[in-house]
């Protein structure tokens, strides 16, 4: 789902003729804000083509004092040329809300339009997608972590080399242009072979340290692209964790723009 | 219920039947609940019960098959009150068959359809009858027999309905509180001679442009709100009989999403047969404050202005006033939320008070409780005689 969760999934067809020169020039030579974005665009090309997919998600939301409360979801997500992708997730529990689905067409410039559908209601509800530093489902996930991540939506910088787990990484810093944004930093590890994120620190409004993700149990799809089975989000402020399990990937459903519009986010089951 | 209309149920139940032999996507679920009215004052009228409970069931299924081309879906609600016999009641919200075809969409059967964008009137949103046994708001709809034909396109999604049969409002006993003080008789009378077999028509396009979502809707056939007209019994009792006309709606529903602003926009014009020519709207705004004060909290608030220069037998409750509203969402591991309305009639000193709170108990169990003051009723409108129905509820759900 790292169209949906993932600093990963990065599409950018506009950024071809740029790309193909950034390659093309030695990581040498170039300011960290060059070789920043180098690395954005190497990660978002690796991962252009997957055409869509499906898979079934399970969160688990834990408090410090040891409470855990579950959720089902399923996502779809159809990859856009040149623009960002849509995407519909269905909640399946908690049961209150069971039906319930969140329609979403990200943009890589402006807003993004999202939409909401009410089973009891049998209504779809245009909603604010301002909302990017907001709790989703009430999990330390907010809205702008599990939106597409598009790479003009931040501006780079290459800080070092490191290693996570004994795996060579660049570690990147992604700082949020749009000002609603609830971060003023990204600190994303990236694996250096593979150029998937394998680690990621988030910097709050204030400059501290607030939640840090880590993205495991990579598996290749259709041998190329990586998806992360287990993504792990720890809060170092409220000490909150959300584990976030992804299973039963399919890709090549042959949508269309119109399994992503409101009419099909209104018959959602 | 018509013999025509209890004649449908049965063959979908045996098409049903029939398709739940190839295996593909189907889910049971609905929750089971029990709920307490406790009203703070006695009763304005002698045959009315002080307070009242009940238990109530949701019940939805829904079969896919034919690669998810075609879709079955049936949706029961039931409830049983202890004090009034004629609000425990059962329908059918939903029972269609729905296909995809190249190009269009077909559904038939029973469903619940929902147009518009606003919160506390739904003008445009007509082909439902209200179930109004269920609470006074007006937000749950009984189940209507309908064939829609719905194409998807660039410019739009455009909508068409058949509606072949009407289904009228219930009232509630004598025994309910928060009811008029005249007993409301239940043989209806209709405008056309069809009565409720007068086949209504529908039709909408709706789309999205940027920030814009727009529809626009006209109906026109048996309009679903009835107007009273008072008739003496053959024992002397002053009575209302319903009376359901024929009428033509024309309907525009608008929403701008501007940042954390949802500006919102409701209007009908609606034509009676040989009667007079109305006009309603509701508009106003929602705003959001999203992580209150560095908090995992929401606030959401509401205002919206209401107008309908429907007068006399045809006048409705939101004819000049004002509501405001908030909603706080504590995205805590429960879902715990707050729910907060006042209405204010801006032409008479009517005031209004509703509270809702509910959390989660569990994945599957969740409590609300909902308190409804009517702080100011003039006497001469019709909500005067809801003036000592104060009340606060208790629910508890367990979902499946």
């Amino acid at each position: 789902m790292h169209k949906v969760f993932g600093i990963v999934a990065l599409t950018a067809l506009s950024y071809l003729s740029l790309s193909t020169v950034a390659l093309a020039s030695k990581s040498e030579g170039l300011s960290p804000e060059e070789r920043g974005l180098q690395i954005a665009i190497e990660i978002d090309l690796r991962d252009r083509g997957f055409g869509d997919s499906t898979n079934h998600l399970k969160m688990t939301l834990k408090d410090r004092h040891g409470n855990e409360r579950h959720r089902l979801l399923r996502n779809r997500t159809k990859e856009q040329a040149g623009e960002g992708d849509k995407s519909i997730i269905i909640f399946d529990t908690p049961r209150d809300v069971k039906g319930t689905a969140f329609l979403s067409h990200t943009h890589k410039v402006g807003s993004d339009d999202q939409w909401l559908y009410l089973p009891a209601l049998k209504k779809v509800k245009r909603i604010s997608s301002s909302n990017k530093a907001g709790a989703f489902m009430n999990s330390e996930f907010s809205y702008e972590d599990i939106a597409s991540q598009e790479v003009e939506k931040y501006t780079y910088k290459f800080l070092r080399e490191d290693t996570v787990a004994g795996v060579k990484v660049f570690v990147n810093e992604a700082d949020p242009i749009d000002p609603k944004s609830g971060y003023s930093k990204l600190e994303v590890y990236v694996d250096a072979e593979r150029y998937i994120a394998l680690k990621i620190d988030f910097y709050n409004r204030g400059g501290r340290l607030k939640k840090t993700l880590v993205m495991d149990q990579y598996r290749q799809h259709k041998g190329k692209y990586w998806r992360a089975d287990t993504w792990i989000m720890t809060n170092h402020q409220t000490g909150k964790v959300t584990v976030l399990e992804q299973s039963n990937w399919n890709f090549d459903n042959n949508f269309t723009d119109k399994d992503f519009n409101k009419n099909s986010l209104s018959r959602m089951k | 219920m018509s013999v025509r209309y209890r004649r449908v149920i049965p063959a979908f139940l045996s098409v049903l039947m029939m398709l739940s032999f190839t295996a593909e996507a189907n889910d049971l679920s609905g929750y089971f609940g029990g709920e307490a009215r406790y009203f703070f004052n006695k009763p304005l009228y002698s045959e009315q019960s002080d307070h009242n409970a009940a238990i109530t069931a949701n019940v939805e299924y829904f079969h896919d098959f034919d690669d998810g081309e075609q879709r079955i879906a049936v949706t029961g609600f039931g409830r049983i009150d202890s004090e009034d016999s004629k609000r425990s009641h059962a329908d059918i919200r939903e029972l269609y068959w729905w296909k995809n075809f190249d190009g269009f969409e077909v559904y038939a059967g029973i469903r619940k359809v929902f147009w518009g964008v606003t919160e506390s009137a739904h003008l445009v949103d007509v082909l439902n009858q209200t179930d109004n046994l269920e609470n006074i708001d007006g937000e749950d709809k009984l189940g209507q027999p309908m064939i829609e034909l719905v194409t998807a396109q660039d410019w739009g999604t455009v909508s068409a309905y058949i509606l072949p049969y009407f289904r009228e409002r219930q009232f509630l006993g004598q025994e309910s509180r928060l009811r008029p003080g005249i007993r409301i008789l239940d043989d209806a009378q209709y405008q056309s001679s069809d009565e409720e077999q007068h086949v209504d028509f529908a039709v909408r396009w709706s789309h999205y442009i940027g920030i814009w979502d727009i529809g626009l809707s006209h109906f026109s056939g048996t309009g679903r709100d009835p107007i009273f007209d008072v008739v003496v019994t053959d024992g002397g009792e002053p009575v209302l009989r319903p009376l359901y006309r024929q009428i033509d709606q024309t309907g525009l529903d608008l929403q701008a999403t501007v940042d954390a602003w949802l500006l919102k926009f409701e209007a009908v014009s609606i034509s009676e047969k040989n009667g007079p020519q109305n006009t309603a709207f509701v508009g106003g705004m929602e705003y959001s404050f999203f992580t209150v004060g560095g908090t995992n909290a929401d606030l959401g608030i509401v205002a919206e202005y209401q107008f309908d220069d429907r007068s006399g037998q045809r006048q409705t409750v939101s004819q000049n006033d004002l509501v405001l509203g908030f909603r706080w969402a504590f995205n805590d591991l429960d879902g715990s939320e707050v729910l907060a309305l006042m209405s204010q009639d801006l032409e008479h000193s009517n005031r209004f008070f509703s509270l809702e709170l509910s959390r989660r108990l569990n994945d599957k169990w969740k409590i609300e409780a909902e308190a409804k003051v009517f702080s100011s009723v003039d006497s001469d409108t019709p909500e005067y005689t809801l003036r000592e129905d104060d009340y606060l509820k208790i629910e508890i759900r367990r979902y499946f």
